[in-house]
């Protein structure tokens, strides 16, 4: 069965088991890696993307769901709170093994987009779908309050490399 | 999507030797083509050899490549799991070398020894773990950095036609000033690379350090990781590879008796069902088929031999072991049986601790593609030179006829260093069963991760203490818990029948007392255990800690000053326990609210000294961590800010295990199988509040991957102790458990 959807922006058409997860179409069908596999069952978050802006767990999701809507995954992360999020975790060194972490940017910035400047409790709350083995939980929270500051002055950076 | 030679994240626009020259040019190095080895892992592999005349070689030796485009890229020996290898190992590359941090990139090496074996391991297995990496490379690293160094200045002085001893070196500039002349080292890399290997090189004085130690180092993969381009094995995508995965014994020990494929090759998408050694693999065109394939197969299993047992039976049966008298002698001095008889206060405690699982984030996955005469693997390996060896042994080849590409791993806490390599293997086997008709990825499921066994063995311990009115201690312990080591290739790491990885970091090893008797039991389970960060310290260390608070109770005595009398002997421990109580206020009182209480401990593992101080709030039997006050010995920094993520997150792997960390068996079935049952901590448990601080050393390096974790668990239990008067034995925290007991 044929499948239309747009990811990143771009109209795509994926010829796929309707009930295949997002996560692997966009993975095994798309080469779209950056979007990770940990669970399969909603219960760990490397999997988030963004539905129509909304945080969403693809490893759940059956591609047939999400047929003429609109998908962002960490590769076409854009716009200022997206930036912020991206340029405060390499300011902060929040990565460690680094596989949870493109699910940790999907939600923060999402929590950003939303709430400019959430407090630690709304982190927490935001957050705690989403599961780091290597627990970079502190330097999460400090990166989000400081992508929360570069937005409020405006100052977006892009990342650099 | 695959790129061959990537393994940092600028590594994509670097210019030089791809892997397969390297691979080619480093086997040269060997047959003599090189010229001038004498200091390991100096030689010049390439860019200098007759014939290579190239205005744009690079300068290529073992551990450091400078190419024209002014990068230079470590090739890095260890893996890179979180722990910050890819940083730390630059680092001291470009300090000797006196380059600047925004031209340093980073590689993995291929599998090669003793080139890159781990001289912490003797040299002769590349592997990476007992967070050595740092320790082991230092002066390897340090060496390879200067050498590098003076074959830029000495190409300098040559062009320049000036005294070598008149060049300085600084952030990648290598200068005359007399003469006014200015080269990077981009400029000199094809130049340098002519001049011969010098036999002796000068190191730094520390005092003269601008990059080891340097708080600002930016994480050599933190963008890639931060953008989802950082590439891991499961992202590894090979022209036709197809995805497996296996359906293995439902018990440890069961094989498969028979299996019928018909309905799993019925599947769309489903290639291909095959039997290997571990069980049936399900070969199909992506991840979904493949699994889908599985859903529908259907295997007969031979349990004749499998553990039956579950874990209740098990720790009854250990507690019964405690009881006899046949036990292995770990440590004994004095008199203990009589010291005890004469105390004059006695405490006892038993301990149970569960098996863990290590749930890295990325499930185990590896991708194989062979040939007749070939087989190349892509994996985060931790253990280079066995998961060789074992692959090589799973499709008939010989370790040399196999290729190693050691990705990224998303996580391993010990996991994927394992002594039959079983998810190489198993790819290999499932690459040798179908034929090498196509490259093929293995992706274990987090329900494989969590039921696949390797965890953190079972333990018991029971332990009576006592002080005499003199104040000496007496400290008798029965450790029982399955062997790591016994069986394995590594057993001959155990000496007089005893394995330190089942009872190292005890009491008696770490505190000076006056009687102790240490003894242990290695019960014969089927239930495969394995290293789990900071393997035995993540048990010996809480018996011990909690143990020496209850003392420290009894005698009436601070739990600080107590422990200090007993750590006359070891500076290093009394300079961290005091760091962290001064940094956390311990000398004044803690606020009197009802719930809340702190406690401390400190421990010495892998060569470091680590001492926590956590402060809890108790509702309703439910333990909130609010902050802990961190302090670590571990030699000299190298970089610092790394040593400070490796304790937060030593501190947040323990606290999963204190307050969550349980598998358990009923009938040798796993009961747990995913997130859900298998707990781990989420952003919203971690302690507000987290200090690190780094006692100042000039020691060499020691390890800071493990030793965050031991600390954690009992200094929470002594401050549950200190807020409820609930002493908390036994792990996971229960306190309603507890407080029945």
């Amino acid at each position: 069965m044929s499948i239309k959807l747009t990811v990143n922006g771009e109209a795509r058409e994926l010829d796929v088991d309707p009930d295949m997860p997002l996560l692997w179409a966009i993975r095994d069908h798309l080469q779209l890696t950056g979007t990770k596999f940990g669970c399969g069952m909603a219960l760990c978050g490397a999997c988030t993307v963004h539905i129509d802006g909304q945080p969403t767990r693809s490893c759940v999701t059956p591609v047939s769901a999400v047929q003429d809507r609109k998908v962002t995954t960490i590769e076409g992360l854009s716009g200022p709170a997206g930036q912020a999020v991206q340029a405060a975790w390499v300011s902060l060194n929040v990565p460690q093994c680094g596989y949870c972490q493109s699910g940790q940017v999907m939600s923060a910035a999402a929590l950003l987009a939303g709430n400019p400047r959430p407090s630690d409790a709304d982190i927490d709350s935001a957050l705690a779908g989403n599961i780091c083995r290597c627990a970079t939980y502190v330097r999460i929270r400090s990166a989000i309050h400081q992508a929360a500051e570069t937005l409020a002055a405006g100052t977006s950076a892009p990342t650099k490399g | 999507m695959y790129y061959p030679h990537v393994a940092g994240p600028q590594a994509s626009s670097r210019i030089g030797l791809t892997r397969r020259e390297f691979l080619r040019l480093t086997t040269l190095a060997g047959s003599g083509l090189t010229l001038g080895i004498v200091l390991p892992g100096c030689a010049r592999t390439g860019g200098g050899a007759a014939g290579d005349g190239a205005a744009a070689a690079p300068l290529s030796m073992p551990f450091v490549r400078i190419a024209p485009d002014n990068t230079v890229t470590v090739i890095s020996k260890h893996l890179e799991a979180g722990q910050g290898v890819w940083t730390g190992l630059p680092a001291i590359v470009a300090e000797e070398l006196d380059a600047s941090w925004e031209q340093m990139r980073v590689e993995s090496a291929p599998a090669q020894v003793p080139l890159y074996g781990n001289l912490a391991f003797g040299g002769k297995i590349q592997a990476t773990g007992g967070s050595t990496a740092t320790a082991n490379s230092w002066q390897q690293l340090r060496q390879a950095g200067a050498t590098a160094r003076a074959m830029l200045v000495a190409a300098a002085a040559k062009e320049w036609n000036v005294p070598a001893g008149e060049i300085t070196v600084s952030e990648g500039v290598v200068t005359h000033a007399g003469a006014g002349r200015k080269a990077s080292f981009g400029e000199l890399a094809a130049r340098a690379a002519r001049e011969p290997v010098p036999t002796a090189v000068p190191l730094k004085d520390p005092a003269n350090f601008k990059i080891v130690g340097n708080e600002k180092l930016t994480r050599l993969d933190a963008r890639a990781k931060s953008s989802g381009r950082q590439q891991f094995a499961i992202d590894v995508m090979l022209p036709g590879m197809m995805t497996a995965v296996v359906m293995r014994p439902p018990r440890f020990g069961g094989k498969v008796g028979s299996f019928d494929a018909s309905k799993a090759k019925a599947v769309p998408g489903v290639v291909d069902v095959v039997q290997i050694p571990r069980g049936v693999a399900v070969v199909g065109r992506d991840m979904w088929s493949a699994r889908k394939g599985r859903e529908a197969l259907s295997v007969t299993w031979d349990e004749s031999a499998a553990e039956k047992r579950g874990t209740a039976e098990l720790m009854k049966e250990y507690r019964t072991i405690a009881q006899g008298k046949e036990a292995v002698i770990v440590a004994e001095h004095g008199d203990v049986e009589r010291a005890l008889g004469r105390a004059r206060k006695r405490v006892e405690g038993e301990f149970e601790f569960p098996y863990l699982a290590h749930a890295t984030m990325e499930p185990l996955t590896a991708v194989c593609r062979l040939s007749p005469d070939k087989c190349e693997i892509w994996a985060g390996c931790q253990f280079q030179t066995i998961d060789q060896a074992n692959a090589a042994a799973a499709v008939g080849l010989t370790p040399a006829q196999v290729s190693i590409n050691t990705l990224a791993a998303g996580g391993t806490f010990g996991r994927r260093a394992n002594p039959d390599s079983d998810y190489i293997a198993e790819v290999a086997s499932i690459a040798k069963a179908t034929g090498g008709r196509y490259p093929v990825r293995l992706i274990w499921t987090r329900e494989d991760d969590i039921t696949g066994g390797r965890y953190r063995p079972l333990n018991y311990h029971r332990v009576t203490a006592g002080i005499a009115s003199d104040g000496k201690v007496a400290y008798r312990q029965r450790i029982v818990g399955q062997s790591i080591l016994a069986g394995t290739p590594f057993g001959a790491m155990m000496k007089n029948g005893v394995d330190p990885t089942a009872v190292g970091g005890n009491a008696a090893e770490q505190y000076d007392l006056a009687h102790a008797h240490i003894s242990w039991n290695d019960p014969k389970v089927g239930v495969p255990v394995l290293w789990w960060r900071s393997v035995e310290n993540t048990h010996t260390a809480f018996s011990k800690e909690v143990m020496i608070d209850e003392l420290a109770e009894a005698a009436g005595q601070d739990p600080v000053a107590f422990r200090l009398g007993l750590l006359g002997s070891r500076p290093r421990h009394v300079a961290a326990l005091k760091l962290a109580a001064e940094k956390a206020g311990w000398d004044q009182a803690f606020p009197k609210v009802k719930g809340r209480g702190r406690g401390i401990a400190v421990h010495e593992s892998f060569g470091s000294v680590v001492a926590q101080v956590a402060e809890v709030t108790v509702h309703d039997d439910k333990i909130s961590v609010d902050r802990v006050v961190c302090a670590v010995d571990c030699g000299i920094a190298v970089t610092p800010d790394v040593v400070k993520a490796q304790m937060q997150s030593g501190i947040g792997y323990g606290l999963s295990a204190a307050l969550y960390g349980k598998i358990t068996l009923t009938d040798g079935h796993v009961d747990q199988s995913n997130f859900h049952q298998y707990q781990v901590l989420r952003i919203n448990e971690m302690p507000r509040v987290v200090e690190v601080y780094i006692v100042p050393s000039g020691n060499p390096p020691s390890g800071v991957g493990e030793p965050g974790t031991p600390p954690i668990a009992p200094a929470v239990a002594n401050a549950v102790r200190a807020a409820t008067g609930i002493r908390l034995r036994s792990l996971p925290f229960d306190l309603a458990a507890a407080r029945k007991a």
